[in-house]
């Protein structure tokens, strides 16, 4: 984008207005670059590098370093390989079940494909808490699974016991981000050029040798930047590995969780989220390193060019076996909670095993009635529109930041070389220790921030931005400057040139951004309990509010209370996809 | 050999092909001339079988190929846009089906640099595609459609983006290295210039069918319709009545009377159009076309001129604006169109 | 004329901020997500005193002591309520509390009264006990267990489901209660014997409840659970359809349950002195006190305060709880957790 105006020499006035000239020149050509990256160095800097510095020197000053012993340091040890251990699994697995679903996606059309692939979108919204239910629900010791075989084969035992290993913690891990690797590659495959594949054809090569050879090369850049975001999740998963994995599992996260909250040993938990913090810069460092040097330019398609329905047999079985695997791993653990929040199950009276069902709403009519006349209580629109306004400003906020960012990083000069690995950090820190560095850092004024609800929405920026600026990227720097070039010269103004050239192109990818975006607010847990105005919850504080006491009751209606998240959380996501913006037609 | 059998094949509901039957033999180069979107690329597609026809088939020395998948067909593409790989460098991107068909390295690597050189791009190996310009990734989508030694090369509007002189020159290449190489090929333009130049034989598609096949000098000299005359701008066509029942048939026009000699019977009353060539004529007192002068155009080739019934034709000499001058045009010089 | 008017204007606006009635003042209550109460209580207290409450939750009761801590140069509320008697220590450590002796600690039996100088006061009790499932014990013919001891007999391998005390309050109350029971020497002796025993370990009290429970919605496999002795009375009063008796009931035996005492106290540095000392002494009154049962599920320590019906018919306090000098605790703690991690998990 071009913001730069040439300054207006005015005649002969004397070497005083060269002066002035020169100067502006000089600070218009030095503005120009960093401008883009004006509002999200001062974003970041403010709510992420401060806070983040404070609570990191209050554990890590030289008095309290000397506190750390060496049995500290093995269990950092331990603990930052096990993380990377379960994280690299979880990676691999994830990309093993996400590449055939992009595929699927891009490449088929089918009916109820957009209703699939918002069910995969949705478990990324969901809190641990829930997801945990529903796998518990699932394949716990009395998950239907188990009841089912014990049923079938007449045993006495529950045959899987999956809960509380390392294969439930991969499991919900790819549970969780499969969706990052079907939207980023995804939407990279269908705009892939597809004569080049029907070139490789012509040349001799089967369809294996073409998927090798062309298509995946190409797709290298968006397959290593979701690698790398589904990465950095699992290695700072908390809730999954608490919840699912249990006692014996412990990630560097857990690990600070446990040394801040209940020992208060900062030191500790300081030099652990140190660790998680240059573990992700490395990371990211890695990344962007191999992203440019593979960039690869070509005119896109149009989207919906690439879609065909299934006609050969190995196509059929593609599409129905993908098909049936997706909607076992993602519909089967959900459908779960809605089942549970309609029927009435009743505690065992007499024999074991026999447990009466019945069909009830009145988990969803509690929701609205706060019998205890509690101070607290939650009206479900209320929750549902505060998680919905969070999430809004939460998209609007990204983009409006992001979105500079990625225009400048798709043309990387030195400044955006050295500046794009810091963008991915917020994902990997800890947000535990961003929560308690937001408590020292603004808790008074000019920054009196920690009792407003304004925090949310900025806490959720800071981890919706890297996806956005992760969406937006690869189709910014895929539009040749040719076109631009092209566009420029038939007369279009810079502003014309990006709306007519840049945006149909980068409409898809902002779609996809805003969903990232408000995928991330709506599921987002962590940060939102560091906002401490019991007067905005969000949908997934009151979840946790249920299951947090006793009674089946409160059970029911936090089924209730996920069902109905789960439902905002899917529509939302296929209103913004099948919205139409203006000048973008099909791309 | 190549044959196309009765090709049918319709795009969003409309009939794009219909019927459309042609051969290309061993060492041809067959031109398929037609205006934008009359299906030719689709023709191409469907040879290469990237597309299915509804109808008809594909055969390949008597063997029908629509069982054999696109990998085996080894028929060369080369894709208007040129669809060169932008991950792999000229030499590799030449090299692509000789790796394809499993050759070992030094074999490919002396395949590759032979084909560079007899495309006028030695040395080009190691750079970049999308650092070349317009005519240099034209040569390379021309030497990785080559390299595999294809049994049949497919073209589609591979000159369309290139500037004048590049193009001709880039024909007449295109031309020496087709008939050195001896492979037959098909080759779709809606540039006529492209097709004389290139072909040994022209095919005119138009509505879906091939309204003309012959070689480029039978084409261009007897188009045989009004559209294909009108396509190739040929020459004049002339709207006439027959005024005759024996041959030469006498033919009124708004320019005159005509002496047809054609091997259609008319009889009279009948509309004919006619194709007057534009060369060859010359003025004459008692030339049986007439007309007002309108417009005098220098050409390297004559002068233009355009009468008021909007008839034009190349003269040695410029005449006088306003002047009503007297043409006779030589028997050879008439055609009659259908 | 336009500068006229805009004067006109800036001084309207400023007279009028000037002359706008006081609202009333705001009281910042800092608290952990487990806080409740009734709106009428809150209200009450806010009419009578022209005073607005905002209640500031700030995780669980550790994760909101932390908070409290780390901004206690600028704190963020003016009364803290919920730090208990396993973490009071550190509170009293790093110096948050402005001390207030309230008039009502007269109410307030003396086992509450754990600070001499008064810098936080006690406010509710509750005790952390194992809950085993009637129906269960019934349906298997089994006796229920009545001491700690009792647990690592044969017959009950495998059926109780603790919470890890690195990461789950009641899961250290457990913990505190066999300290204080087998005493520093033998209680990981003990801990050795319930690990061979089978003893499910799992992170956080839902995990606990809603699904290893069987009693619970979750229906899972363990019949016994370290929860807290108010959860058959929720389990009662949150049932649908309504139950006429409570499925599940606490074990309490000697030591059995710990007894958590959660206090309340005035955080240095308040600029409404006056004001937060009329909360405290609004908390511990009997109209808040006898809200506590049915909103936090924790005992008032009022003993003018009258407990609700379904708490003396399902919820039961221990006889002869476990109980630890918070000092004690302190110093310990975190050793006690390492040891019980090494022996009970690795």
């Amino acid at each position: 984008m071009s913001i730069y105006h040439a300054p207006k020499v005015r005649g002969q006035e004397g070497t005083q207005t060269k002066g002035i000239t020169r100067f502006r020149v000089l600070v218009s050509s030095w503005l120009r670059p960093v401008l883009p990256w004006l509002g999200v160095s001062i974003f970041m800097g403010l709510f992420f590098f401060y806070p983040l510095a404070r609570i990191l020197w209050l554990g890590l000053n030289p008095t309290a370093l000397k506190t750390l012993d060496l049995a500290s340091l093995l269990l950092a040890f331990h603990s930052l390989l096990f993380t990377f251990y379960q994280a690299t699994l979880s990676t691999i697995l994830t990309l093993v079940l996400g590449l055939p679903a992009a595929f699927l996606f891009a490449r088929y059309a089918f009916k109820g494909k957009s209703l699939l692939r918002a069910l995969t979108a949705i478990p990324f919204m969901l809190p641990t808490v829930v997801v945990a239910a529903g796998f518990n629900a699932l394949l716990g010791p009395r998950g239907w699974v188990n009841l089912g075989l014990m049923d079938l084969f007449h045993l006495q035992a529950a045959p899987i016991s999956i809960v509380g290993t390392l294969g439930v913690i991969l499991l919900a891990h790819v549970f969780y981000n499969t969706t990052i690797v079907i939207r980023l590659v995804g939407n990279a495959l269908a705009h892939l050029d597809p004569r080049l594949e029907q070139a490789a054809r012509t040349l001799g090569a089967d369809p294996p040798r073409v998927l090798n050879r062309v298509t995946l090369p190409l797709l290298r850049p968006s397959i290593l930047a979701a690698s790398v975001l589904v990465f950095i999740f699992d290695f700072t998963s908390f809730g999954v590995i608490l919840l699912l994995g249990g006692p014996g599992f412990s990630t560097l996260e857990v690990e600070i969780y446990k040394q801040a909250m209940q020992i208060f040993n900062l030191p500790l938990a300081g030099l652990l989220s140190l660790i998680q913090l240059l573990c992700t810069l490395a990371f990211s460092i890695l990344y962007s390193r191999i992203v440019r040097r593979t960039a690869v330019t070509s005119a896109p398609r149009a989207a919906g060019t690439n879609l065909r329905n299934a006609r050969t047999f190995r196509q059929k079985f593609f599409l129905g076996g993908m098909v049936l695997l997706l909607l076992a791993l993602f519909l089967l653990p959900l459908v779960s909670l809605p089942l549970r929040s309609l029927t009435r199950l009743e505690a065992d009276r007499g024999e074991r095993g026999q447990v009466r069902y019945g069909l009830t709403g009145d988990y969803y009519t509690e929701l609205f009635i706060n019998r205890r006349d509690s101070i607290f209580y939650v009206p479900p629109f209320a929750a549902i529109g505060n998680s919905l306004g969070y999430a809004a400003l939460t998209v609007v906020l990204s983009l409006a930041l992001g979105f500079p960012v990625a225009s400048a990083l798709a043309r990387p000069r030195r400044l955006e070389q050295l500046l794009d690995p810091f963008l991915m950090l917020p994902l990997g820190a800890s947000a535990l220790t961003l929560g308690l560095g937001f408590i020292v850092t603004f808790n008074r004024p000019p920054l009196a921030l920690v009792a407003s609800p304004l925090l949310v929405p900025l806490a959720h920026t800071l981890i919706a931005l890297p996806f956005v600026i992760r969406s937006l990227q690869p189709a910014l720097a895929s539009i040749p400057d040719r076109l631009r070039q092209a566009a420029a010269l038939l007369g279009a103004s810079p502003h014309r040139v990006w709306f007519t050239v840049d945006w149909p192109i980068v409409a898809r990818a902002t779609i996809s951004a805003a969903v990232f975006a408000f995928t991330v607010s709506l599921g987002e847990f962590g940060a939102t309990s560091l906002v401490i105005r019991p007067e905005y919850p969000t949908l997934p504080i009151a979840i946790a509010r249920f299951l947090s006491q006793p009674g089946g009751m409160n059970y029911g209606q936090a089924m209730a209370m996920a069902t109905v998240l789960m439902v905002v959380c899917g529509i939302g996501i296929l209103l913004i996809e099948r919205m139409r913006l203006p000048g973008a037609g099909e791309f | 050999m190549l044959e196309l059998i009765n090709i049918y094949k319709s795009y969003e509901g409309q009939a794009l092909l219909r019927g459309i039957s042609f051969t290309v033999a061993a060492g041809e180069t067959v031109c398929l001339l037609g205006p934008s979107g009359s299906g030719k690329s689709t023709l191409l597609r469907i040879i290469a079988g990237l597309e299915t026809p509804e109808q008809g088939q594909v055969r390949w020395d008597g063997e029908d190929l629509a069982p054999v998948p696109i990998h085996l067909r080894s028929f060369g593409l080369v894709f208007q846009d040129y669809a060169l790989f932008p991950h792999l460098n000229v030499a590799e991107n030449v090299a692509f089906g000789l790796k394809m068909q499993n050759l070992a390295g030094a074999g490919i690597y002396l395949r590759v640099a032979n084909i560079l050189e007899m495309v006028n791009l030695a040395g080009f190996g190691d750079r970049r595609v999308t650092d070349l310009s317009g005519g240099e990734q034209q040569r390379v989508a021309l030497a990785r459609a080559l390299a595999p030694n294809p049994r049949l090369l497919m073209f589609d509007e591979p000159l369309g983006a290139l500037d004048r002189s590049l193009r001709e020159q880039l024909m007449d290449e295109l031309h020496r290295i087709l008939h050195k190489s001896g492979v037959p090929a098909i080759y779709v333009t809606h540039d006529q210039e492209e097709a004389f130049t290139l072909a040994d034989r022209v095919l005119l598609l138009h509505d879906g069918g091939i309204v003309r096949s012959g070689t480029p000098e039978q084409v261009w000299s007897d188009p045989g319709s009004v559209w294909a005359a009108q396509f190739l701008d040929a020459g004049n066509v002339v709207a006439g009545v027959v005024m005759s029942n024996k041959r030469p048939f006498q033919v009124e026009t708004s320019a005159g009377v005509f002496e047809l000699n054609c091997r259609h019977a008319h009889s009279v009353g009948e509309k004919v159009n006619l194709l007057v060539s534009r060369r060859g004529v010359r003025q004459a007192a008692d030339g049986r076309v007439s007309g007002v002068v309108v417009d005098v155009i220098f050409r390297q080739d004559g002068f233009k001129v355009t009468l008021e019934n909007d008839l034009d034709f190349y003269l040695p000499s410029a005449p006088r604006m306003g002047e009503k001058i007297y043409l006779s045009i030589p028997a050879t010089g008439l055609k009659c169109l259908l | 004329m336009k500068r006229i008017l805009l004067i006109v204007f800036l001084l309207n606006v400023t007279l009028l901020s000037a002359c706008s009635p006081k609202g009333p003042v705001t009281l910042t209550v800092m608290t952990h997500d487990s806080f409740a109460a009734s709106e009428s209580v809150i209200t009450a207290f806010e009419q009578a005193n022209n005073v607005k409450i905002i209640f500031l939750k700030s995780g669980d009761a550790v994760a909101a002591l932390n908070k409290a801590i780390l901004s206690k140069d600028a704190p963020l509320a003016d009364v803290f309520y919920g730090v208990d008697n396993t973490f009071l220590s550190r509170a009293f450590d790093a110096g948050i509390y402005e001390p207030y002796a309230s008039p009502l600690l007269a109410k307030i039996p003396a086992e509450f009264q754990l600070d001499p100088q008064d810098r936080a006061q006690p406010v509710d009790y509750g005790d952390i006990c194992i809950n085993y499932d009637k129906a269960y014990f019934a349906a298997h013919n089994l006796t229920v267990p009545t001491s700690l001891e009792d647990l690592v007999k044969p017959e009950y391998n495998g059926l109780l489901v603790v919470e890890n005390p690195a990461t789950s309050s009641p899961g250290l109350a457990f913990l505190l209660a066999t300290v204080a029971h087998f005493g520093e020497t033998s209680y990981l002796d003990y801990w050795r014997s319930m690990r061979a025993n089978g003893v499910v370990v799992v992170d956080g009290w839902e995990t606990a409840y809603y699904t290893n429970f069987s009693a619970s919605s979750g229906h899972g496999p363990q019949p016994l659970v370290v929860t807290y002795g108010s959860s058959p009375a929720a389990e009662v009063i949150y049932a649908s359809p309504p139950l006429t008796d409570a499925p599940t009931a606490s074990i309490l035996g000697p030591d059995t349950c710990f007894r958590q005492i959660e206090f309340v106290g005035i955080l240095k540095g308040t600029r409404h002195l006056g004001l937060a000392q009329k909360f405290v002494d609004f908390v511990l009154s009997q109209p808040f006190q006898e809200d506590i049962p049915l909103q936090m599920f924790m005992y008032p320590v009022n003993t003018d305060a009258s407990l609700p019906q379904e708490f003396t018919q399902y919820a039961q306090t221990a006889p002869q709880p476990a109980t630890l000098d918070p000092t004690v605790i302190a110093a310990n703690r975190d050793k006690w957790i390492a040891d019980w991690t090494a022996a009970v998990l690795h």
